[in-house]
């Protein structure tokens, strides 16, 4: 896929403020893609949001690399209507650690992180009620890791709930 | 399914008589919840004082049988998530694979994507114009619709054999060349409509009922839907214009000619205007597409077997409810490593809670229907 840097105001104000913290900016096949570390990720999403106008968190997701050595990383996927530009934010991390919740700069990144915390077990600091959206709530598991298998199921939950065996 | 925490633990010396507020659960099965979402509401009499959505009940786990398909395979799935708009489904799905293997698409593949996927959006339009209205009391709008709405089914039923799970599309264009009368069908189906339209305007726009039920109930506006990340015709609703169509036109969406029509007040009523007018517009679009069709193969160059290079795209339409995109990251294999669907259903289902705060029991089914959710795309 085609990648070549990305040069414009908002990169280079981004990379000038925060520095070490972006590790790339780069357009992706044609879309703006920041790589940024962990640490640096909440201060940037607050500075795209506040000074960049980026007003619209549209989706926040995950991806699991079990091979890589930081096997997580999370996306955030921003808009902003004043400029139509859009942006993803990404960042890599290590099993447990926890990532800072944008839900208190964006109200949408609620239900959006608890789907994550739902399906891939990242935990996130400060939301305000992380607990599973989509899974049962005892659920044993985190459907969406990649060593979670496609058959694979909460066996004692489907037994005790649902009075099968097996929901396969 | 995850159970609420409304309910502040009790006082030790409570009892049942020291509170005015009463929690009542309204569903998963209940005829105005559009599917099983169950609603828990906490009332101090008939006021709402806050609400939480369980969901999960249709979870059917689409984004990991994603990644055990391969890109072909997987396609059809996405039929079933908003089923009301399958056709957009798959146009998002197939724009996205194609947008990884930077597949160049024929204008007639294009052409024809739009008829579709704008009748698909009328048919959406109306399936939701007919239950929220019978949500709300009025019966006989929901027969009009139906009746309606089948001569779009009828479209796609000719086309490619299916009424509702449609499959219309190919990654790379189409697999089927439009039938002998598809455009006397289109154009005979947008004739229809524009005449319905003012037969349903009659029905509600001006009745007193449907006023009083829908004028300044479940208000959201522009700032609080930017914030809730909320789309589609609530955000239009609400006076932002704002529509991928016209923001970041795809699929040859700029030659054609239509509005984006909004609203002032962010209400019920002002949502159901927008969709009104959304309905019309898109049967413009369909009659500029259907006059000026190009003629052409109907598939692009792609491989028999879609294996995109590494890499990822996000790629997103305007599906009747909102932003429909998808995520997807390939490592070069058959199968794509990661497919994340960003469903207009879930998020715009997020400001529920802020747009019953303080509104009344009743009003609740109202807002409900008005945000127009599918339960199989906010589950998936």
């Amino acid at each position: 896929m085609p990648s070549e840097p990305w040069e414009g105001p908002v990169a280079e104000a981004i990379q000038e403020r925060f520095g070490e913290g972006v590790e790339k900016a780069v357009v992706l096949g044609g879309q703006k893609l920041l790589v940024v570390g962990l640490g640096a990720a909440a201060d940037i999403l607050a500075s795209l949001r506040d000074d960049h106008g980026f007003d619209y968190l549209v989706d926040v997701t995950a991806v699991h690399w079990p091979e890589k050595e930081l096997p997580f990383e999370i996306v955030w996927i921003l808009y902003s209507f004043g400029s139509n530009e859009r942006v993803r934010v990404k960042a890599a991390f290590a099993e447990g650690v926890r990532v800072p919740s944008a839900s208190g700069l964006y109200s949408s990144a609620n239900w959006l992180e608890r789907e994550v915390y739902d399906m891939f077990g990242i935990e996130f600091e400060n939301h305000p009620g992380l607990r599973r959206i989509l899974m049962p709530d005892e659920w044993e598991g985190f459907p969406l890791r990649k060593d979670y298998g496609i058959v694979q199921q909460d066996t004692d939950w489907v037994r005790e709930n649902l009075n099968i065996e097996s929901a396969q | 399914m995850a159970e609420t925490t409304l309910a502040p633990p009790p006082a030790e010396d409570a009892t049942l008589l020291d509170s005015n507020e009463l929690v009542l659960n309204m569903g998963p099965q209940h005829p105005s919840t559009h599917g099983v979402l169950r609603v828990i509401l906490k009332l101090d009499g008939e006021t709402v004082l806050g609400t939480d959505c369980v969901i999960g009940y249709l979870h059917r786990g689409v984004e990991k049988i994603a990644e055990n398909r391969t890109f072909l395979q997987f396609a059809p799935y996405v039929d079933r998530m908003d089923y009301v708009a399958a056709v957009s489904n798959g146009l998002g799905y197939c724009m996205a694979v194609e947008k990884l293997l930077d597949a160049e698409i024929p204008p007639r593949a294009q052409a024809v994507r739009v008829i579709l996927t704008e009748l698909n959006r009328v048919a959406s339009h109306l399936l939701w114009l007919g239950t929220h209205a019978l949500d709300i009391g009025a019966i006989t709008p929901v027969f009009l619709c139906f009746r309606e709405r089948e001569l779009a089914l009828n479209i796609f039923e000719k086309y490619c054999g299916a009424r509702l799970t449609t499959h219309a599309f190919r990654i790379g264009g189409l697999q089927y060349e439009t039938y002998d009368t598809f455009e006397k069908d289109c154009l005979a189906f947008c004739d229809e409509i524009q005449e319905r339209v003012k037969e349903y305007h009659a029905l509600l726009t001006g009745n007193r009922i449907w006023v009083r039920r829908t004028k300044g109930v479940g208000i959201l506006n522009a700032a609080d839907c930017k914030d809730y990340g909320v789309t589609g015709p609530v955000l239009r609703a609400a006076g932002v214009e704002w529509d991928l169509r016209k923001a970041q036109p795809y699929c040859g969406y700029e030659n054609y000619d239509f509005d984006v029509p909004t609203a002032e007040n962010g209400d019920t009523f002002d949502r159901y205007i927008v969709r009104m007018i959304e309905m019309e517009q898109s049967c413009r679009i369909i009659r500029q597409a259907v006059e000026s069709m190009p003629s052409g193969p109907i598939k692009g160059k792609v491989a028999k077997v879609i294996k995109p290079p590494p890499g990822e795209a996000y790629v997103s339409i305007e599906a009747p409810k909102g932003e429909l995109g998808y995520y997807i990251v390939s490592d070069g294999s058959l199968q794509p490593y990661r497919l994340r669907v960003r469903p207009p259903s879930f998020v715009n289902l997020g400001a529920l809670d802020k747009m019953c705060r303080g509104a009344l029991v009743a009003d609740v089914v109202a807002i409900i229907g008005t945000i127009d959710i599918v339960l199989g795309e906010v589950d998936r």
